[in-house]
């Protein structure tokens, strides 16, 4: 399928195409072997509101990152306000009047609100600057969220996250000496609650009759579908449709997302082994439908990312009972200062004891028979961790994880950064121990890693929205759940 | 370079050790007096550095935040309730040190109650328990002296051959701690709660109670140092322990603990220690007075860090 986003009108006039505020052609932006954009056309119109949605890893976020200078794209060619050639760096992206608000909430919570607005208003300088400042701010607050009740001199971090929410998004609107001409609003209405969502999107109608463009990416269909002007639909790095926003519906829009593939699930699991297994665990996440695990089997945890599986997991966790694979490594996993030995037989130090003491011979042994089964790239186990690649320092979390006794493994989409060949021999490796009567939870964002689960729970909001059993896992099932 | 010689610069306690031999040395060369007799002085004095330096040093292992400053108000309430239980007389040794150690380790279980049930930060927790602690000395001290067991007093002061006898109870202790630290369980899950508490716990090991015996741990070592301190001079004061507060935070850092936590060097706890002691001996020696000293015993230790530091880091 060609990924094309042009629009009918530019296509007609030569007039119109001079107004394509961001014109992308056949961008692409790749890291090391992986590319995130795979040849991208997209245009976004002065005026319009853009909707972008897919599944995460489609390539979102790198186009946004393009777009406000942090990235610059590998190939292709970038136009934007008429001026060819990429965004150089951020400072280039706010001269050229591009304004974003980050899904990771970027204000300062030391400063306060009024504060927080002069940073990203250098020409607010000079005697009362605060003043003004404040008064800029409870405009654009005012504007947007009417009766707000937010006080600029009310420090960030005693704001509630609906309300830093708010501040973030009407400072993107707010204008001294550059007036904003595309506003990239990247999941705005995560913290927000439904009325004030809603006052934002009457704003976006407000906004772009008055000239302004805005880029609306969110994973809530319906407002893409209510506010925008024109939806594109992004997969596996392309942009895989692109039209008006009146053909759609949120079943178009999900079978758009899904590529159009419909991969059975691997449902390779001996029906045998499942019949008569006992039952290990059951936990209820948020008080929605009960996650249930049988003795061998892998069950997968579904849904975007971000809507409470790594939280249901950590708080799953019980040291005597568990072993847990990190997915944030720096965070939840390695110990920077430790050998690769050492971090792997931290899982497992009971059976390294003789008399008490930890036999270092034992441990080396276990750190070389793991080099070898998870084919660590090494020349020495006494290496220090952080000498390693991410993917192989991931591979040694795993090697942790399975190499203690524990009957339960809590994976937390361990697979970022590993190489394919690793993931197929982790997966014959997961199957086998299951097989042997252990027990795996499996968060991730893949689709083709929730192929290989018995089972899998779709997550919405920390809450579980579908259990899916062997013969229902398809990308559609899952994306139907998580949206 | 030799590659010997490239692995002993790369060791975090070489430095300390370094340092501690030029300042013998200088110290040596300038008084002309015996290499051999400041050696000893130092064995003596850098005792009871080292001692509460190896519970400092666990300590402040366990990450970043972590500190004990109730260390000389332990000295100060062990070595009281030992002489007190010894009364002078060498029937009541034992008694007496299981009583100070007991203290000990009731103090080190109040911090970590502070610490981590109230989630007072560490300096703040253990300086107010001091407060507490060094009253309850007071209280029981009553302001009199009370002497050593004869036979406790000889083993604190009896140095055959030069080699101070308590200098080895020091060094039983640091190999003690060093294989403790390396070689189990215990040991390796205070240096993963020092690099990442989070992971820690996520890798299943006991974060919470190991970290309560280490605050333990640190007031048991500072109930040894009291009992050897108060016998050593010949009676518990209570201002005895006052220059263990800066001096086991400066023996851990200079010995090349890792203040960020997760690596300790018990080694470098010994280089510090004499080198601590010879310093001050030194510019004594040397002929300067108190305020001085105290100047340049601060910019040593500060150039020392930075060597050091910027050796480590390259």
């Amino acid at each position: 399928m060609p990924s094309s986003c042009v629009p009918l009108a530019t296509e007609s006039s030569h007039a119109d195409r001079a107004h394509s505020l961001v014109r992308f052609t056949e961008i692409a932006k790749s890291f090391g072997p992986v590319r995130a954009l795979d040849g991208v056309d997209l245009t976004i119109e002065a005026g319009e509101c853009l909707g972008l949605v897919g599944h995460n890893g489609a390539g979102k976020s790198t186009l946004i990152n393009l777009l406000t200078g942090a990235l610059a794209p590998t190939s292709g060619s970038m136009e934007v306000a008429g001026a060819p050639g990429s965004v150089h760096d951020p400072r280039a992206a706010r001269a050229l009047g591009i304004r974003c608000v980050f899904q990771e909430l970027s204000l300062c919570p030391n400063l306060t609100v009024a504060e927080n607005t002069r940073l990203v208003h250098p020409g607010l300088r000079g005697w009362n600057w605060s003043r003004r400042a404040a008064s800029l701010i409870e405009a654009a607050l005012d504007t947007v969220f009417p009766g707000h009740r937010i006080r600029a001199g009310a420090t960030v971090a005693s704001l509630s996250l609906t309300e830093r929410q708010m501040v973030e998004i009407a400072r993107a609107f707010t204008t001294t000496d550059i007036a904003p001409r595309l506003v990239i609003l990247d999941e705005p209405t995560s913290s927000l609650d439904a009325s004030t969502a809603s006052q934002l999107l009457a704003h976006i109608g407000r906004v772009t009759q008055r000239g302004c463009s805005v880029l609306l990416v969110t994973h809530m269909l319906h407002e893409v579908l209510e506010s925008a002007d024109r939806i594109a639909v992004m997969s596996d790095g392309r942009v895989v449709g692109c039209d008006p926003a009146g053909v759609h519906d949120r079943d178009s829009l999900v079978a758009l997302m899904s590529g159009g593939t419909h991969r059975a699930s691997v449902a390779r699991l001996a029906a045998d082994r499942r019949t008569g297994s006992s039952q290990v665990l059951r936990a209820t996440p948020k008080g929605g439908e009960p996650l249930v695990a049988n003795q061998g089997e892998v069950i997968g945890l579904g849904g975007l990312a971000g809507h409470g599986q790594t939280e249901f997991l950590v708080d799953l966790f019980s040291a005597r009972t568990m072993a847990m694979v990190a997915g944030d490594r720096k965070r939840d996993g390695v110990f920077p200062l430790w050998s690769i030995g050492e971090n792997i037989s931290v899982g497992a130090y009971r059976k390294h004891l003789r008399h008490g003491l930890l036999n270092l011979a034992s441990e080396e042994a276990s750190a070389e028979e793991w080099r070898g089964r998870m084919k660590i790239r090494a020349p020495d186990m006494g290496n220090p961790i952080l000498s390693l690649s991410g993917g192989n320092q991931q591979k040694a979390l795993f090697a942790r994880a399975l190499d203690s006794d524990a009957g339960i493994i809590l994976m937390d989409d361990p697979m970022r950064g590993v190489d394919v060949q690793t993931k197929q021999d982790v997966y014959a490796m997961i199957r086998a121990q299951a097989a042997a009567g252990r027990t795996f939870l499996w968060y991730t964002t893949e689709m083709d890693e929730l192929y290989e689960c018995d089972r899998v729970y779709v997550f919405r909001e920390g809450r579980i929205m579908a259990a899916l059993g062997p013969d229902e896992i398809t990308e559609e099932r899952v994306l139907q759940a998580s949206f | 370079m030799s590659a010997r010689l490239r692995w002993l610069v790369r060791q975090p306690w070489s430095w300390s050790f370094a340092a501690a031999i030029v300042v013998w040395l200088v110290a040596a060369v300038a008084a002309g007096q015996g290499a051999g007799g400041a050696l000893t002085a130092a064995l003596a004095f850098g005792t009871f550095y080292v001692i509460v330096g190896l519970g400092q040093m666990v300590v402040v292992t366990l990450g970043p935040g972590n500190v004990d400053l109730s260390i000389p108000s332990t000295i100060a309430l062990a070595g009281v309730i030992g002489m007190k239980v010894m009364d002078g007389s060498n029937g009541g040794i034992v008694p007496g040190i299981l009583a100070a150690l007991a203290a000990g380790a009731a103090v080190g279980l109040a911090n970590a109650g502070l610490v981590f049930l109230l989630r007072i930060p560490p300096i703040v927790a253990t300086l107010s328990a001091s407060f507490i602690v060094q009253s309850i000395a007071i209280e029981i001290g009553g302001g009199l002296l009370v002497k050593p067991p004869p036979a406790l007093a000889w083993f604190a002061t009896a140095a055959p051959l030069g080699l101070p006898l308590a200098a080895l109870v020091a060094l039983a202790l640091s190999l003690l701690v060093s294989l403790v630290l390396a070689r189990t369980i215990f040991g390796r899950t205070v240096s993963a709660i020092g690099q990442n508490r989070r992971a820690a716990r996520l890798a299943g090991l006991q974060v919470n109670l190991v970290a309560v015996a280490t605050y333990a741990l640190s007031g048991v070592l500072s109930a040894v140092c009291g009992v050897l301190l108060a016998s050593f001079s010949g009676g518990a004061s209570l201002d005895m322990g006052v220059e263990y507060l800066l001096s086991s935070i400066a023996v851990v850092v200079i010995g090349g603990t890792s203040v960020n936590g997760g690596r300790a060097s018990p080694a470098g706890v010994w280089g510090a220690a004499l080198f601590l002691f010879l310093l001050v001996s030194m510019l004594n020696t040397l002929g300067f007075g108190a305020g001085t000293r105290m100047v340049l015993t601060g910019l040593v230790i500060i150039g020392v860090i930075t060597a050091a530091g910027g050796e480590r880091a390259a």
